[in-house]
């Protein structure tokens, strides 16, 4: 017979803190310091996100890389959008000051349809898409996101653009009143933001007006209610809660082109050969990277999009037109 | 000396210690944002800048104020300034450039050239900031120690030449160190002017 002495440290299983039960303790741990953290964040934004209104758009997987997203809380609490200030944090702070709710459109230009569109009759919410695309900004930091909305040549030929229609320009909403960052002093911007593609490029099929990601309409530091999204070029290219859209035969003078010419150009496509004077453009951080690690990768031509889109280039010099 | 001295320069060190303290406890509170290497190499930046500004204070704080506790405590500020700078360049070259083609980042980009003079400049004098060096420098310590005004030039000029679109911060920072310097060349032209009047 088997006689167990149990010595004095022995617990019986029973006692035993089950494995889902301790390691629930760290998710509550890590649920409490969520809290915590979630707290000191202005209840703006919070109210913000919870009232976000869910749309429904086909994915469109032609369209869509597998790579993994960058998440929600990153992808809507990391933004530049100078209009509410420079911090990164600054849109997701300010950004409910905006009023997107009417929003109309000018139309303007060399087009048979211009005038002054309601956003609801811009857009047709049947006929909604989801697109995974990545986003490389200019800085050397990258996301990757799920958006919904429609592709620009779709909403470009309700407006019937004239031939003479080679570029189309287009500008944000500009209101000090709604928009702090358009109130500081020693801004540089000259306001409204404004931004151009070439027509070849504005009806390429990746070309893309969101107006929601995630599932969601858009937040508003995401550029509300309607942004363009042009995958293959810095982010700053992908204009923010647009007011305006103008076709016309010249180039137009973009934002960044006009107060550093010598850093920004008016292609601004994604290229690792060609440095920003004030810093290399031939590794990002992909978002969220590491702690105290960067999560880099190597930059891709045209963000790798470059089958979709190297031959609206072909014959230009990429150094010289960046 | 003046009591509650040690309760001072202990309250200095303690507050030298917040910009640092503060980026620990972001890290350790998931508050860094999902890209952690602009706001560490950011804030250990302007923490460097400003401590830089605090030990070019102490010499007119001196003056204005007649007591020399100031001048005590400028030694503990411009080390600190230099930690800050260490963290900084460590958090450059780590979170930002990477480690290979240590020249090139070093040498293409100007506001970077800018950086790692102020950076250069300020090692010498950290490093001769001990008693035993103060004395055996003489004269040649006070010398080799006003390199710390290049310094802080180089590192606001770093800081310029960052700005993206908006230069409120560059020119707030720019104005303190041009009112420090300023009460210095005042100082000096005044001094000078006393000299030629006596001739």
């Amino acid at each position: 017979m088997l006689i167990r002495n149990k010595p004095s440290w022995h617990i019986s299983h029973a006692e035993v803190t089950p494995e889902p039960v301790y390691l629930a303790r760290r998710q509550f741990m890590a649920g409490t310091l969520a809290t915590a953290t979630a707290l000191m964040l202005p209840a703006s934004l919070l109210a913000e996100e919870k009232g976000l209104r869910s749309l429904s758009a086909a994915p469109n997987p032609d369209y869509s890389t597998a790579e993994t997203k960058t998440p929600f809380s990153d992808v809507t609490r990391y933004n530049n959008f100078y209009e509410f200030g420079t911090g990164k944090g600054d849109p997701a702070r300010y950004a409910h000051e905006m009023q997107v709710e009417p929003w109309f459109v000018s139309v303007e230009g060399e087009c048979a349809r211009p005038g002054r569109y309601n956003l609801a009759d811009l857009i047709n919410e049947a006929a909604l898409e989801e697109r995974v695309y990545r986003l490389r900004c200019v800085e050397a930091w990258s996301m990757v996101i799920p958006w919904v909305g429609v592709p620009l040549a779709s909403l470009i030929e309700k407006f019937e653009p004239a031939p003479s229609a080679r570029y189309v320009y287009f500008e944000t909403l500009h209101d000090p009143a709604q928009m702090r960052g358009q109130r500081g002093r020693f801004s540089t911007i000259e306001w409204p933001y404004r931004e151009g593609l070439r027509m070849d490029e504005a009806v390429h099929p990746l070309t893309f007006v969101a107006v929601g990601l995630y599932g969601r309409v858009l937040p508003n530091q995401n550029g509300a209610p309607l942004r363009l999204v042009v995958p293959w070029k810095y982010g700053f290219k992908s204009i923010k809660s647009i007011v305006r859209i103008r076709f016309q035969a010249e180039r137009p003078k973009t934002t960044w082109e006009q107060m550093a010419p010598h850093e920004y150009g008016f292609y601004a496509n994604v290229n690792p050969h060609v440095d920003h004077p004030r810093w290399s453009q031939r590794r990002e951080r992909r978002l969220p990277s590491g702690l105290l690690s960067p999560n880099w990768m190597d930059t891709r031509l045209f963000n790798g999009y470059e089958a979709e889109v190297a031959h609206l280039y072909a014959g230009m010099n990429l150094a010289e037109h960046y | 000396m003046v009591p509650g001295y040690r309760v001072w320069w202990w309250s200095v060190f303690t507050l030298s210690l917040v910009p640092l303290a503060v980026l620990v406890a972001r890290l350790l509170f998931g508050q860094l944002g999902p890209d952690p290497a602009e706001p560490i190499t950011r804030a250990t930046g302007l923490a460097a800048l400003q401590w830089l500004l605090l030990t070019l204070a102490m010499t007119p704080l001196r003056k204005w104020t007649g007591r020399t506790e100031w001048m005590r405590l400028r030694r503990m500020l411009g080390l600190f300034a230099f930690f800050y700078a260490c963290l900084h360049f460590v958090a450059y070259l780590h979170l930002i450039a990477g480690w290979q083609d240590l020249w090139g980042s070093f040498t293409r980009r100007p506001y970077i050239i800018a950086g790692l003079a102020a950076f250069l400049m300020l090692l010498p004098l950290a490093l001769t900031s001990t008693r035993a060096a103060i004395k055996a420098l003489g004269r040649r310590w006070r010398l080799l120690h006003r390199l710390i005004y290049p310094a802080a030039i180089a590192a606001w000029i770093h800081y310029l030449w960052q700005a993206r679109a908006d230069i409120g911060d560059m020119v707030l920072y720019g104005a303190v160190l041009g009112a420090l310097l300023g009460v210095r060349l005042a100082g000096w032209a005044g001094a000078k002017m006393r000299i030629m009047t006596k001739v």
